[in-house]
């Protein structure tokens, strides 16, 4: 294989890893947005509480990092209900921007406060498999992006396969198309969605434990928020395959924009992408064809 | 007594939409209650099942005070709401619709027979089982969502304008089955309607709302006999008097 076509397989494979992390974070929000019309800004900081507790899990307690994934998932997965059933769910009914300025003010308080319980210094942790690779037609992948890949996949099968078949899956889109028919047949509207937190919560863990890998354990993933939203307006708004696809486009693009254009556009390459969805097809690629549905 | 409503009396911000209402229905009734738009019809179901608080008032369901409690509460103690505008799941499938219905039931085996007792008063949902509640008609929304609400195992099946929207023939079959599911279950109904001439037809007890108060109420046979309602809601009054020449003053209404 020619050197060039091996570096594009390469940063192929890095980019749809990267993506499919940036999808599981869409993904998360795309359903606490649609479960309770809150944008929730705060959900790379629950993804940066989630990644350095992992820290702190492995590399100062020396737990097995299946054993951290699972616990940082529950903790994010309570932490996140307990923020909806004691805040956010407060200002339900209220106008959109109310929900966007609490989720911000949310996020910087989680923010500080992961700095002041594990410090400002970047950290790292080893996975099991880190700095291993595996040799496909002679392109080396590093292990831990097709791990990546595997887990986003299984966890996405999962999420559909709960939303379709369990009634408490079924409830949660039932509650999120009619939220008064939802009351009127009995469903604990704000439990479920205090629960549909707790999902996003949990996912958001799953994705902060596998980027802090690739990337350091840092404060400054939060930022991976603003990617996933990108990812969003380009896959479609409101749309859980959209969120997804924009995902996977978003890391593609990055990757590709890091080695193809010139220094500095990987940072800014997904909110051109934003911007251009914005002005040429601002329902993006999945998008409902006639704005908001009621 | 299966549900009495004592002095009831509800705000919307500076706005009483209704006040000082009494009602009540017994096992196995049709009440249908009438009035024209704003008289508080609606203002009235939904706070009998827990959408809207009311202001003051007591309700009395199965002898149980129900009104500070949530509308998923008030379900589950078998006081269901067929919402006006039906408000189905449109990208569930009309199953998943059915099987929200029954959401806080654990009694599988009955909820079976429900479903099948509702599939055989409506078998057009049952043509439709896959299809998304969105893409049905009018009046098929409307069948799925009385299903829905009977599905949760009702006492008391409170319909809000069943009618809204729909051709005279199907409000017709959808009465004559609301009537066959009460002859068939003794479930007790409270129906919200505008459409006076068919729900007095198929109603027991009938209570008539002006400007957010009971103004009347008695039998539906009577009721249907009344001058003042005659002219008001089933179009037995005329413009011209008695005399022959065109009615130039208005005739204060007594409801007696």
């Amino acid at each position: 294989m020619s050197p060039e076509l091996a570096l594009f397989a390469q940063i192929t494979m890095n980019g749809i890893a990267v993506g499919a992390i940036y999808a599981l974070i869409a993904l998360g929000i795309v359903l606490i947005y649609k479960a309770t019309e809150v944008l929730n800004f705060a959900h790379g900081d629950i993804l940066v509480l989630g990644a350095f507790i992992a820290w702190a899990l492995i590399a100062l307690m020396g737990l097995p990092f299946w054993a951290a994934l699972l616990i940082v998932m529950a903790l994010m997965g309570a932490f996140a209900y307990g923020l909806d059933a004691l805040v956010i769910r407060r200002i339900a009914g209220q106008p959109q921007f109310s929900g966007v300025m609490l989720t911000i003010a949310l996020a910087f308080m989680i923010r500080g406060l992961v700095s002041m319980i594990f410090g400002p210094e970047s950290q790292s942790y080893r996975t099991p498999w880190s700095g291993q690779s595996t040799q496909v037609f002679g392109v080396s992948f590093a292990n831990i992006e097709l791990v990546i890949m595997g887990v986003v996949l299984a966890i996405t099968l999962g999420l559909w396969l709960f939303f379709r078949n369990t009634r408490l899956g079924v409830a949660m889109q039932a509650s999120s198309q009619n939220q008064l028919a939802a009351y009127l047949n009995g469903v604990q509207v704000k439990r479920v969605n205090s629960l549909v937190f707790a999902l996003g919560g949990a996912t958001a863990a799953v994705a902060g434990v596998f980027l802090a890998p690739i990337a350091l354990v840092d404060t400054a993933l939060w930022l991976v928020t603003l990617k996933a939203l990108a990812a969003i307006v380009l896959g479609g708004f409101g749309s859980i395959p959209g969120a997804i696809l924009g995902g996977l486009l978003i890391g593609l693009i990055e990757q590709y924009a890091g080695v193809y254009l010139p220094h500095g556009f990987k940072d800014i390459a997904a909110y051109l992408v934003l911007i251009g969805v914005l002005i040429l097809r601002p329902r993006g690629i999945l998008g409902e064809a006639h704005g908001r549905r009621v | 007594m299966l549900l009495e409503v004592r002095n009831l009396e509800t705000w919307y911000g500076p706005i009483v939409a209704m006040q000082g209402v009494n009602l009540k229905v017994d096992e196995g009734q049709i009440v249908a209650v009438l009035g024209a738009n704003g008289a508080g019809k609606t203002t009235l179901l939904n706070t009998l099942a827990g959408v809207i608080d009311p202001f003051k008032g007591q309700v009395l369901f199965r002898g149980e005070e129900t009104q500070r409690l949530d509308p998923d509460a008030i379900c589950r103690r078998g006081m269901v709401l067929v919402p006006e505008g039906r408000q189905v799941y449109p990208f569930l499938s009309v199953a998943e619709n059915l099987g929200m219905g029954a959401y806080a039931r654990r009694d599988r085996d009955n909820v079976a027979r429900d479903l099948e007792r509702v599939y055989g008063w409506f078998p057009r949902l049952r043509e439709r089982e896959r299809q998304h509640a969105g893409l049905l008609s009018g009046g098929e929304q409307q069948m799925l969502a009385i299903g829905r609400a009977f599905m949760s195992a009702p006492k008391l099946l409170m319909l809000d304008e069943p009618s809204l929207g729909l051709a005279p023939r199907l409000t017709r079959e959808i009465f004559a089955i609301v009537s066959r599911i009460r002859d068939e279950t003794g479930t007790a109904m409270l129906v919200v309607e505008q459409n006076a001439a068919v729900a007095l037809e198929h109603g027991d007890i009938g209570y008539i709302m002006e400007l957010g108060r009971v103004v009347a109420h008695d039998s539906c046979a009577a009721l249907s006999e009344k001058a003042d309602v005659r002219e008001a809601y089933l179009g037995g009054g005329s413009l011209v008097g008695e005399s022959g020449t065109a009615q130039r003053w208005k005739r204060r209404r007594t409801w007696r």
